[in-house]
């Protein structure tokens, strides 16, 4: 139990300096919302709320548009624009454009120079730092918790309640501890430690607790990895994940666009270093993993928490003790039309999915460019790679990289959510199997009857090549390495 | 929004856990930009064959079932992504409540601030509601928020927990939004002591 005197995490220390009221007995906490993206979905509805009430956007300065979930990710015609072919798609962009218009807020245009996904433009910006809070009517603003902020998706309602007030009520969620001791292995990622953890816990192991991640693995990743880490805190059930600021941290924002300059920054990096959890801090919950344990993760059911060592075999629902757990299994495995005891090594696959909010930064990219390059997508399998930026795709584009997938036979697309969401005509078709770089892989997510398996970029270009799943360790020392 | 105090209504059993938003209601859906209109989005792939029409052995589209207006739900109920749209969809569906042994927290937070109530039970109560559900489509409970209770067919009122804040605003039909402009002296005098840590605009 913690007490009176006992030091501090990471997330009190966030959470205090961010109290407008204590909470009370009957009352949620009032909270200060340091900065609030906008994304066209959830937003429409909100806007709405503030013309009716007539409110104005109580901090724009505060508060950033972008479009992603709808957007197509198709080439640009001659004349350099997007075209928007989904009437509806192209009505909720209008009242995105109008609403941003209306409120004065800034707005990350379709295809303008700095669009992209909602949780890759604020790092890339350099509008996300430590220490702050951060909100987005989308579950997967935990991303932003790599920085040690405190980051979390909200609902419509409240995408109102911070337009208008720049707070949002809150209780004050616990803490749990995820350590991840060791050195990862070669050809295992990131994205192959989150989705072991979910596995671990669940997808409601998390529910009420914000989740700080630590433990020498967490501290060797690079930003990218830690985003992709933090992503997922949500599909273990956590509304925020968060990880202690460092060196590598620092080393990210410093000479991004809105990153402080000069004096600013030295006071800045002093606040910041402040945040680590202190040594004698105590967690509500505490949960290990050995990164040398881990191997390649992939996902055989209907949820980011049934997934498994690659090299393993789906787990037979009868022998689950818990009924409902029995039920759940075997509902998953009847949609994914996957029998108990079969290895998912070697199972044909029709799509591969490299982006997503997970996935889709330059260094996911550059790390599927290096292995597939000087190999070729497998007959009858459709790869897309979706960079989740603007500018993510005009980096990778200056390294060649748009190239090397090109070349391989895969589709190199402009920025957006895509094939994660499926709401911009990016989807599978009935009974496909995807081995997706994406965070969800619920029944109908990809597309009506498409099937998903969650794996990190690696093991999507290994299933790309090869047209099956693939443990990308053992394509290690051909061509390509991983 | 109208006050909530006590309603009697039937329960259907969905006991699946872990039920995501993307089942509630599909993303393809979500290109909206109101909330009316959504019910008929609800469960969309549960609900309806390729073809759009009604899958005979879904629950909810079982004539003995239509009319219910209490949810019961597996473990984890509304897990996945943040969208409002679901507990939309849920309201747009002819629910008043939902009730699990618990909620992912996104959704229980979105349902209390529509009027669709979360309901916590334990899991005998939660196994004993299912059962109820099946065996006979006409089993009714009653609510009341006040008192914090579900009353079964048998009397037996069961406890649920609900933040006083929520239930404050649920019983007297006020939004919480109201309550956050009022505080508007309180969040001033934090910004004048806490500078804005980014401008979008830079």
């Amino acid at each position: 139990m913690k007490t009176m005197s006992g030091g501090k995490t990471l997330f009190e220390k966030v959470w205090n300096n961010h109290v407008v009221r204590q909470q009370a007995d009957d009352l949620p906490a009032v909270l200060y919302i340091d900065l609030h993206l906008v994304h066209e979905v959830t937003s429409p509805q909100a806007f709405t709320e503030l013309r009716q009430r007539g409110l104005k956007v109580r901090r724009p300065e505060q508060t950033l548009g972008t479009m992603d979930h709808s957007t197509p990710t198709t080439p640009r015609g001659l004349d350099g624009i997007i075209p928007v072919v989904d009437s509806q798609a192209a009505a909720q962009l209008d009242v995105m454009r109008k609403n941003c218009a209306d409120f004065g807020i800034p707005l990350y245009d379709l295809g303008t120079r700095n669009q992209g996904i909602v949780h890759v433009i604020g790092p890339e910006q350099g509008l996300t730092q430590p220490g702050m809070t951060i909100v987005c009517g989308d579950s997967h603003t935990s991303t932003h918790g790599a920085f040690g902020a405190l980051a979390f998706g909200i609902g419509t309602s409240e995408v109102a309640h911070v337009l208008a007030s720049q707070t949002l009520l809150q209780y004050k969620p616990r803490t749990m501890a995820i350590r991840v001791d060791g050195h990862l292995r070669e050809g295992v990622t990131a994205k192959d430690i989150i989705l072991a953890i979910i596995a671990k816990i669940g997808v409601g192991g998390g529910t009420g607790y914000v989740l700080e991640y630590m433990g020498e693995a967490i501290r060797s990743l690079s930003m990218e990895g830690r985003m992709t880490i933090c992503n997922m805190s949500i599909e273990g059930g956590a509304r925020a994940g968060m990880i202690a600021p460092d060196d590598t941290t620092f080393d990210y924002i410093a000479g991004r666009p809105s990153a402080p300059k000069g004096e600013a920054w030295d006071r800045a990096a002093a606040e910041w270093r402040q945040l680590p959890s202190d040594t004698d801090a105590v967690f509500d919950a505490e949960v290990t993993l050995t990164a040398e344990e881990l191997a390649p993760m992939i996902t055989y059911g209907t949820n980011p928490g049934m997934g498994m060592a690659i090299t393993s075999r789906v787990p037979d629902p009868d022998h689950l003790r818990d009924v409902s757990q029995k039920l759940a299994l075997d509902k998953a495995l009847r949609y994914m039309d996957l029998q108990p005891g079969q290895p998912l090594l070697g199972k044909k696959i029709d799509v591969v999915f490299v982006g997503s909010c997970t996935n889709s930064r330059i260094s996911d990219l550059r790390e599927a460019a290096r292995f597939i390059e000087g190999r070729r997508v497998a007959d009858g399998v459709r790869m897309m790679v979706v960079p989740g930026s603007q500018q993510v795709k005009r980096q990778a584009e200056s390294e060649g990289l748009d190239r090397i997938f090109k070349e391989a036979g895969a589709e190199w697309r402009e920025a957006g959510c895509s094939m994660c969401i499926a709401m911009n005509g990016d989807q599978l078709q009935p009974g496909q199997y995807a081995v997706s770089t994406s965070n969800r892989n619920f029944e109908g997510r990809q597309g009506k009857g498409g099937r998903t398996f969650l794996a990190s970029p690696l093991t999507a270009v290994a299933a790309a090549v090869n047209g099956a799943v693939t443990d990308p360790r053992t394509m290690v020392n051909q061509r390509g390495r991983a | 929004m109208e006050p909530i105090r006590q309603f009697a209504g039937r329960i259907v059993a969905l006991p699946i856990n872990d039920i995501d938003t993307d089942q509630i209601i599909p993303a393809r859906y979500l290109k909206v930009t109101d909330k009316a209109g959504l019910g008929a989005a609800l469960f969309s792939d549960w609900r309806y064959s390729a073809d759009g029409s009604a899958k005979p052995d879904f629950v909810l589209n079982q004539p003995e079932h239509q009319g219910a207006s209490v949810l019961i739900g597996g473990h984890n109920f509304g897990c996945g992504s943040s969208r409002e749209h679901a507990p939309w969809a849920l309201i747009g569906g002819g629910f008043k409540a939902v009730i699990s042994t618990y909620f992912a927290d996104i959704f229980r937070s979105n349902s209390l601030k529509n009027g669709l109530l979360p309901i916590i039970v334990d899991e005998q109560t939660h196994q004993q509601l299912i059962s109820m559900a099946q065996e006979d489509a006409l089993t009714e409970v009653t609510i009341d928020l006040e008192s914090q209770t579900v009353r079964l067919p048998d009397g037996r009122a069961v406890q649920f927990p609900i933040d006083g804040f929520s239930k404050h605003c649920l019983l007297n039909g006020v939004d919480q939004l109201g309550y956050l402009l009022s505080l508007d002296a309180e969040t001033a005098r934090y910004e004048a002591s806490h500078a804005a840590r980014v401008n979008t605009f830079a």
